[in-house]
């Protein structure tokens, strides 16, 4: 592939973030590429990879599927297609969530043997910062925003991260996802896991 | 492989942690809710947070009065019945409140010329806090005033309980205007500025660089369609509050739908045309230029 091109689900949340994250990744880590914001099915046609972005996962399901989003979303999933989901975008990658992800009637996308708990921290007053060792990485600073948790995992999903007995970052085939915001920290390294998948 | 984090380098409340819950409101909708039917209607139709209050503005305006923080009961309800992030508003200049909001779990206060204000010369302290504050402004210098006092989103003031757009739209102006004035200048005319607007020079240096706030930037006061949330979305705000305009209006549900659809496709008049239809009445309203400034909620703070 010549040029990686990357879509940025941009329905609601943290967009712009990511797709500055992503330019300036693409750039220290020596990788040709482009990320452009996508909000239409239209959109979707000339991409190669996607990121489901930080927001409120419930809203952004809704859009979702009110717009014609999920569909292709899956589609591309099964096409092998990269994808990663950070915060909201990891809760909505997962198969299974808690008991408030069934309350809210939120649809996941369902592209990850893994269970997830909605805001696992709870308010936004233990929200936090902390170091986090990740596989192949080493140390990163992660950036939790009420957060969620993977707590559970099954099937071929590689543990990349944990925060004690949770799981913060995971990978199966052509999909990773992290509860934590690679795109709010300036540490271009996270990138390097999600484009070696392209 | 894994390894245990260190609880005690867990680090709270840092200015990344207050400016990144706000970031991830972007594109979306709060919105106010006096109960929890009124907090589960918003969150099925996709709010990204909700306000929590007793009254809201367009109540608050017309029973007059000493509006105060919302009693802990009615925030606790709504706490319990949403997923989703709550707000919660505090008197300006009234810190205990906002300790008593921080406390009772809220995510986000709202210093807000809404309410009453409790201290004639200051602001809350907004860095004390672990949590994360909203503030209204109605010009750059405002806005980076708040912003110094630790502010992690700014809203325009517009004027709130009205269902009249014409003083956010105002705001915005205001501040995109002065922001766009600053690209410019020298380093001395910069520094003039900041002497002239009230605000810290670090501030507008920066501002002027970036050419936006540092901190997202959200429209509120007066929006009560579809199209006036757009409208605000195209004037380059980064979401919408909306007040009154939702459960005031004839057909909450759709309403409340219908500003979510509109805020993320407010670049579409296609899909802006298809979610205005059939929302009924909005909000009967008030026009701003019937009320006399010294009732008007915007000339409230410092």
């Amino acid at each position: 592939m010549d040029t990686i091109r990357v879509g940025v689900i941009g329905l609601q949340g943290d967009v712009e973030e990511h797709i500055h994250a992503l330019e300036k990744a693409f750039k220290h880590l020596g990788v040709k590429g482009e990320a452009i914001w996508v909000r239409r099915p239209l959109d979707m046609e000339t991409v190669h990879g996607v990121v489901l972005p930080g927001g409120e996962s419930t809203t952004i399901s809704k859009l979702l599927t009110k717009f014609q989003l999920r569909d292709v979303i899956l589609k591309m999933a099964s096409e092998g297609k990269p994808i990663l989901g950070t915060c909201a975008g990891c809760v909505l990658l997962a198969k299974e969530g808690d008991e408030l992800v069934e309350r809210t009637r939120t649809e996941l996308l369902g592209l990850m043997d893994m269970s997830v708990d909605r805001n696992a921290f709870g308010p936004q007053r233990e929200s936090f910062e902390a170091d986090i060792h990740v596989e192949g990485l080493g140390n990163y600073p992660g950036v939790f925003i009420r957060a969620p948790l993977i707590k559970k995992t099954w099937g071929d999903v590689e543990v990349l991260s944990k925060i004690d007995d949770d799981i913060v970052l995971a990978k199966q085939g052509n999909i990773l996802a992290a509860s934590f915001h690679p795109e709010l920290t300036g540490d271009s390294r996270f990138y390097r896991l999600f484009f070696e998948m392209f | 492989m894994t390894r245990e984090i260190d609880l005690e380098k867990m680090r709270h409340g840092t200015e990344l942690l207050k400016r990144g819950f706000a970031r991830m409101q972007k594109g979306g909708v709060v919105m106010d809710v006096t109960n929890a039917d009124q907090a589960h209607i918003a969150e099925e139709a996709g709010a990204v947070a909700v306000m929590a209050l007793e009254r809201v503005p367009a109540d608050i305006r017309a029973q007059g009065g000493v509006a105060r923080m919302a009693d802990p009961t009615k925030i606790i309800e709504i706490i319990d019945t949403v997923s989703i992030p709550v707000m919660a508003k505090a008197r300006i200049g009234h810190f205990v409140e906002a300790q008593i909001l921080q406390v009772l779990g809220a995510d986000m206060i709202d210093e807000s010329e809404v309410l009453t204000p409790a201290d004639p010369h200051f602001h809350i302290d907004k860095r004390e806090f672990q949590i994360p504050f909203v503030c209204g402004a109605r010009n750059l210098g405002e806005a980076l005033r708040r912003i110094h006092e630790g502010a992690a989103m700014i809203r325009t003031k517009g004027e709130a309980g009205t269902g009249d757009v014409i003083e956010a739209v105002r705001h915005q102006h205001a501040i995109m205007g002065m922001i766009r004035s600053l690209k410019s200048k020298s380093d001395q005319e910069l520094f003039q500025v900041s002497r002239d607007i009230e605000a810290p020079y670090d501030l507008v240096v920066e501002v002027a660089q970036l050419q936006r706030l540092p901190v997202v930037n959200f429209a509120a006061g007066g929006i009560a369609t579809p199209a006036d949330a757009a409208m605000m979305m195209q004037m380059g705000v980064d979401g919408v509050f909306v007040g009154s305009g939702i459960f005031k209006s004839k057909k909450p549900e759709f309403m409340a739908k219908a500003i979510v659809e509109a805020t993320t496709h407010f670049d579409d008049p296609e899909v802006l045309a298809k979610v205005s239809r059939g929302i009924g009445d909005p909000m009967a309203g008030i026009n701003v230029a019937d009320i006399p400034p010294e009732k008007q909620l915007q000339n409230r703070g410092w």
